[in-house]
């Protein structure tokens, strides 16, 4: 067999590809929680922010892609595994179904990664696509007008005096609504926990960990993913609460 | 544990897997056992219940057993959805009566895999064992006489690793234990005891390659790093094993990229 033959028909060389997109796919989702936090900051953080991606262009398109590859092949490779796992295990099933020692989170990782999925899509089309909660869609609101230039490591990027969306307006709009902030906060929840046994799975499939260093391994990664619940459940959290308001001068002019 | 303090006979019900034989629909069947000793081991009470049934002129209970001292890995018994029963580190032929209480349903089922096939009972064929072993579980060396001891210098710490693989009686309750009926402890056990050693170097690749090839067109499934494989292992055998099986797969299908091929692989002595 070819090394590609390797990679994409072994039980093995499919565990790889979902290491190595969900490798990808985690260093996104970390990504993504740094730039949104800056939404605690001034007005201008932000929304210079989402303006930078846009002036990267070709860039983000690159990036876009390549993500949507690496969702892609980590859904199929994971797809395809389970339809092979549940063949193996034969027709006839145990009466009394037990388990030994396999943590919650590796119990239900179909589960959390489906939902996270149909959480993704209505995330784009909530806010990328602006197909659903319209209203509140960054086009559809008034533009935002830059105070001062946005610096990506020291290099002004965004001038002052440049209208960009109001991309701070909608995420906060599109909190105001208690459904679409307590599913943002359930799903964020179930990546955590998907991550939870994915980010030490990884490390098993690449053949790195073993017990000399797997329970530090386990400490760091569950301290992350708690982390990283906490990070993403502050915005939403911090809208229903009324921490996290829009800017006086959005807010008297939004439809 | 003291034979005195364990001398109260207890009797359970047995719910036992019936089937008549390969591809038959099977069902389950309850059987009581009576009076039994604490200190009866597992399969002597099914001895003793086959016995009755015997005597009643009804079809003893299948069951595949040999050595009865946990190192021939024939045994196989799913008890109360555990390959092997309650004890960590055991096999179903050292498991006691006295791990279950007076009154009890003990539920006993064969190991479950497609790859498995129920031949009767509680039996299974576990051939396909044997056709990942023939694939590359092996190594090639000079036969006759012996070499000299120590010729070849192994480190203490790979010598004990290597045993610790070599633990393996290949019983499959690894396999029965998975989600997936994956045989990744199996196979892990069986290319780390041989690839950590020098002997196995020579074909540690092919070997590694052949093996998983294997396993996969036998119809195993893939590992979820649940590790339900090395807590149900009567040998105890580390999933640190499956850790090392894959580096040492993907390491091997790098390398096989880049490999030069020989012109001419006939001839040559042997
Ligand atoms: C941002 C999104 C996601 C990230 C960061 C992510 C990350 C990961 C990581 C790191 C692993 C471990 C790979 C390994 O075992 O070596 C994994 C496994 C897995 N993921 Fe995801 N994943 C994501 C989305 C999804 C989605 C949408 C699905 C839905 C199909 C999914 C299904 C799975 C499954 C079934 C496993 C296998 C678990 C196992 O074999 O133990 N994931 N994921
Ligand atoms: S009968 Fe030999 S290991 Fe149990």
């Amino acid at each position: 067999m070819n090394p590609l033959g390797h990679l994409f028909c072994s039980t093995i060389g499919r565990k790889v590809i979902m290491a190595v997109t969900g490798i990808v796919l985690i260093g996104f989702v970390i990504g993504h929680l740094v730039g949104n936090l800056q939404v605690f900051e001034e007005p201008d953080r932000i929304n210079g922010y989402a303006q930078f991606l846009h002036t990267l262009g070709p860039v983000l398109w690159v990036m876009r892609i390549t993500l949507l590859v690496c969702a892609g092949l980590h859904i199929w490779a994971a797809t395809v595994l389970t339809i092979e796992d549940r063949k193996a295990r034969g027709a006839v099933d145990y009466r009394t179904k037990t388990w030994i020692q396999a943590t919650l989170s590796s119990r239900y990782m179909r589960w959390t990664g489906y939902v996270v999925l149909a959480f993704v899509i209505y995330h784009l089309a909530q806010f990328t696509l602006g197909s659903v909660q319209s209203a509140s869609y960054k086009e559809n609101l008034p533009e935002y007008t830059m105070n001062a230039d946005y610096h990506v490591m020291g290099i002004p990027v965004v001038h002052a005096g440049t209208h960009v969306h109001d991309v701070r307006s909608m995420v906060i709009l599109g909190f105001s609504q208690p459904i679409v902030a307590f599913f943002y906060i359930f799903a964020v929840g179930l990546l955590s926990l998907h991550l939870l046994h994915g980010a030490q799975s990884l490390f098993q499939t690449l053949g790195l960990r073993n017990s000399s260093w797997g329970k530090a391994l386990r400490a760091i990664v569950t301290l992350a993913c708690l982390a990283y619940f906490l990070g993403n459940l502050a915005i939403p959290g911090a809208v229903l609460t009324g921490h996290l308001k829009l800017n006086p001068a959005s807010a008297s002019s939004t439809p | 544990m003291s034979s005195e303090k364990n001398s109260k006979s207890i009797s359970v019900t047995l719910r036992v897997w019936r089937q008549a034989g390969p591809n038959k629909p099977g069902q389950f069947v309850e059987y009581p056992a009576h009076n039994l000793s604490p200190n009866m081991s597992f399969l002597e009470m099914l001895d003793v219940v086959n016995d009755e049934l015997t005597v009643k002129g009804q079809e003893p209970i299948a069951f595949a057993h040999d050595c009865r001292e946990g190192i021939c890995g024939t045994c196989s018994l799913v008890i109360n959805g555990e390959p092997h029963g309650p004890h960590e580190g055991v096999a179903s032929c050292q498991t006691y009566i006295r791990s279950f209480a007076d009154g009890e349903v003990v539920t006993i089922e064969p190991f479950r895999a497609a790859p498995f096939p129920v031949i009767k009972d509680l039996v299974t064929d576990r051939s396909a064992f044997d056709k990942i072993q023939q694939a590359g579980g092996f190594i090639t060396a000079r036969a006759g006489s012996a070499p000299d001891a120590n010729a070849t210098s192994i480190s203490k710490v790979d010598a004990d690793l290597a045993m610790d693989a070599a633990q393996c009686i290949g019983c499959g309750a690894c396999v029965a234990a998975c989600k997936n009926a994956s045989a990744m402890l199996f196979v892990a056990a069986k290319v780390s005891h041989l690839g950590i050693l020098p002997q196995g170097q020579a074909e540690r690749d092919k070997r590694v390659l052949a093996m998983v090839n294997t396993m996969d067109d036998l119809g195993f499934g893939g590992c979820t790093n649940q590790y339900e494989c090395s807590a149900a292992c009567p040998k105890l055998i580390s999933h640190d094993f499956i850790s090392r099986l894959n580096g040492d797969y993907i390491a091997a299908s790098f390398r096989s990229m880049f490999k030069q091929a020989p012109a001419q692989t006939d001839g040559g002595a042997g």
